[in-house]
């Protein structure tokens, strides 16, 4: 019976498209903002997260590991615990704090296959000075270059480069808090003084600035060996392995490991920044919940104004059924229309999401930011175009199947 | 039971409107109509005309009792099939023509052709002009249907309705809205469709002279069938 497959349905959701260039112009409009708003939307919350995230980066490792200060035991315990021992003498014992044979462990820990980069630090309080005033602090002995590579410190240094650092045995990368409070410039000199008396004379070859006030003020970084002369000791005395991973969120995932690894105490960038993490936390939520209310305001935008394209046509699906198109011809000439309208709008959206996003990336807005963190993230963009299509379709789908059901004769009653 | 020359029959037909009250529109139509007739249906505005035509097209499924077409019992049968249904075995003159506004007059005419897929695209429109061209529309074919007379959109309704060869043709007043000489244009075609290619048409009718010519005349009042 049936010889020939004219195309009819497409060609009649084709007509309906371009007889009313203006009506599908407005309905693909529809969609282009909503899918513009979801994407520019979620670019900006998640280039807020990132910027917020590598700023608390910028100094604290995924993972530390160090050897915490340890009270020494009594010296005869009682086997019976329900006993009290009287002669106790808890002191901090003085090796406490120093990390045996550190070359081996970061050798150990280079081969884990989730590790990015370690390298060793050695910390000590210290006492800026410069005649006299004085600026309490920390320094940071490093390895200069891995500690670049390991938290990009060439790019908050406002002065002066990193390399300076290991070029000069006595340099110091001065934070630009403590800089201000001694009234120091690069390359001018600043006495450091240990807890333990030890006193140094050094050159200031670059100022850092991480915009973390907290830090400006009072961290500084010096080679690894005049670090180890502050402190009296040898050459093989570490405080602290510094360890990045692939996944910062997985740090707390590999405390365990870690300390059975090595054997000493390790602590994430959580613990050590609860707040800083709790206020990531809240971001996230803050940003899931936004997300889905843009997701919901775009997707409700969308459905209606092909919902309301669909309802327009309800006249046309009658004759249609009356002179025997089936529900299912009616269903797949107004999805496609519907699918159509999305592709376009889907496209006009994509592009205007991204000159937004341009747009918005070219704010200058300043301090340790510099321009406004957002960026072009590919995901959302895949995430946008899913979503439209899925939107689109049962923006299509819902009201056809609805009218399709129905007797025509009951869609002319109304 | 069936008997082949019988082309439709209905069987204790009601049918009831709720809105705004609940009302019977149609009570106990029982009535058969053999292949190649010519039916006219007539009555007073409000007897249910329309109404019946559109329970005996399957485009109203609402209703009580049962209906035979084609040797098919229509009661009850699924929404896909008669639309089926209506493509190939029917074709229906809307008392409002009912078109496609979007589309030419040529367009509207083949659409249910091309939906059929019984003939290629060239020898459907070949059919469609000629069928326009027999109800005087051929200078109108491609004018969008958005932008033609009453009369004009009348009879490229009646084109759409006969581009299949239905077994049956059913009108709602299918020559209201044309001047004499369409009106006897319209009626020959019939004439000729029922006694020369056995189609069989029901044509609701205001117009005497058109009732009184065809072969036999349905009368309702009160949604019942008087003669
Ligand atoms: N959707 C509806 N809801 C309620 N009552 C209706 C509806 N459609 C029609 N009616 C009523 O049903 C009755 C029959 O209507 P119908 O349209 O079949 O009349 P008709 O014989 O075709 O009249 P006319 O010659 O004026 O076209 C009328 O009383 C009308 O008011
Ligand atoms: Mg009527």
């Amino acid at each position: 019976m049936k010889k020939y497959k004219h195309n009819i349905n497409a060609e009649i959701a084709y007509t309906h498209l371009f007889s009313k260039k203006k009506q599908t112009f407005i309905a693909a409009l529809g969609v282009t903002v909503g899918i513009a708003i979801f994407i520019f939307m979620n670019s900006l919350m998640n280039g807020f997260e990132v910027a917020s995230i590598e700023g608390l980066f910028k100094s604290t490792p995924h993972l530390r590991i160090y050897k915490n200060d340890v009270l020494s035991k009594s010296l005869i315990d009682s086997p019976d615990s329900t006993k009290v021992n009287l002669i106790s003498n808890p002191k901090i014992t003085s090796e406490s704090k120093k990390i045996i044979n550190p070359i081996s462990l970061l050798k150990t820990l280079k081969n884990e296959p989730e590790v990015m980069g370690v390298t060793p630090n050695v910390s000590a309080n210290v006492f800026y000075k410069n005649g006299d005033s004085e600026v309490s602090g920390r320094v940071s002995g490093v390895i200069i270059e891995e500690q670049n590579a390991m938290f990009n410190l060439q790019s908050y240094l406002v002065d002066g480069g990193y390399a300076n650092l290991s070029g000069y045995q006595n340099g110091i990368i001065l934070g630009v808090g403590i800089a201000e409070k001694l009234n120091l410039k690069m390359n001018d000199n600043v006495t450091v003084t240990s807890a333990l008396g030890v006193n140094k004379l050094m050159k200031i070859v670059a100022l850092l600035e991480t915009g973390n006030k907290a830090v400006d003020k009072t961290l500084s970084y010096i080679n690894l060996p005049v670090a180890q002369q502050l402190q009296k000791q040898s050459p093989s005395y570490i405080t602290d392995i510094y360890v990045n991973i692939n996944d910062f969120e997985k740090a707390k995932t590999l405390i365990s490991k870690y300390e059975n690894l090595t054997g000493y105490d390790v602590e994430d960038w959580e613990t050590a920044n609860a707040s800083a993490a709790a206020a990531n936390k809240m971001r996230k939520m803050m940003a899931f919940a936004i997300s889905l209310s843009i997701m919901l305001v775009a997707a409700f935008g969308i459905y209606n104004i092909l919902n309301m394209t669909i309802m327009e046509k309800l006249n046309d699906i009658a004759i249609l059924k009356a002179i025997g198109f089936s529900g299912k011809d009616i269903v797949r000439i107004f999805v496609s229309e519907a699918i159509i309208i999305g592709i376009i709008g889907i496209l006009f959206g994509l592009i205007l999401a991204f000159i937004l996003i341009i747009l918005m990336g070219n704010m200058w807005v300043g301090g340790d930011i510099g321009f406004f963190p957002i960026r072009v993230f590919p995901k959302f963009f895949g995430v946008g175009i899913i979503f439209g299509l899925v939107v689109t379709f049962f923006a299509g789908f819902i009201p056809a199947r609805k009218a399709a059901g129905l007797d025509p004769i009951s869609i002319f009653r109304k | 039971m069936t008997d082949s020359t019988i082309i439709l029959s209905t069987q204790n037909v009601g049918k009831y409107f709720y809105e705004p009250e609940k009302f019977k529109v149609l009570t106990d139509i029982s009535f058969d109509i053999k292949r190649g007739e010519f039916v006219t249906m007539v009555g007073k505005s409000g007897s249910g005309k329309s109404t019946l035509l559109y329970l005996l097209s399957t485009m109203d499924t609402d209703y009580e009792g049962t209906l035979l077409f084609d040797g098919e019992n229509l009661t009850k049968q699924k929404k896909e099939r008669l639309a089926e249904i209506r493509n190939e075995k029917i074709g229906f003159v809307f008392q409002f023509h009912y078109l496609l506004p979007e589309f030419s007059s040529l367009k509207n005419v083949m659409i249910p052709a091309l939906k059929l897929g019984k003939y290629s695209r060239e020898e459907i429109e070949e059919k469609a002009y000629k069928t326009l061209k027999m109800l005087g529309l051929r200078d109108q074919a491609l004018k969008n249907t958005s932008k033609l007379s009453g009369g004009q959109q009348q009879r490229v309704a009646i084109a759409r309705a006969l581009i299949n060869n239905p077994k049956i043709i059913m009108g709602d007043e299918p020559t209201g809205n044309l001047d004499s000489k369409n009106t006897s244009i319209v009626f020959d075609i019939f004439k000729q469709l029922t006694s020369e290619f056995n189609q069989t048409v029901i044509a609701v009718t205001h117009d005497n002279d058109f009732a009184k010519a065809s072969d036999r005349i349905i009368e309702m009042a009160d949604g019942r069938i008087i003669v």
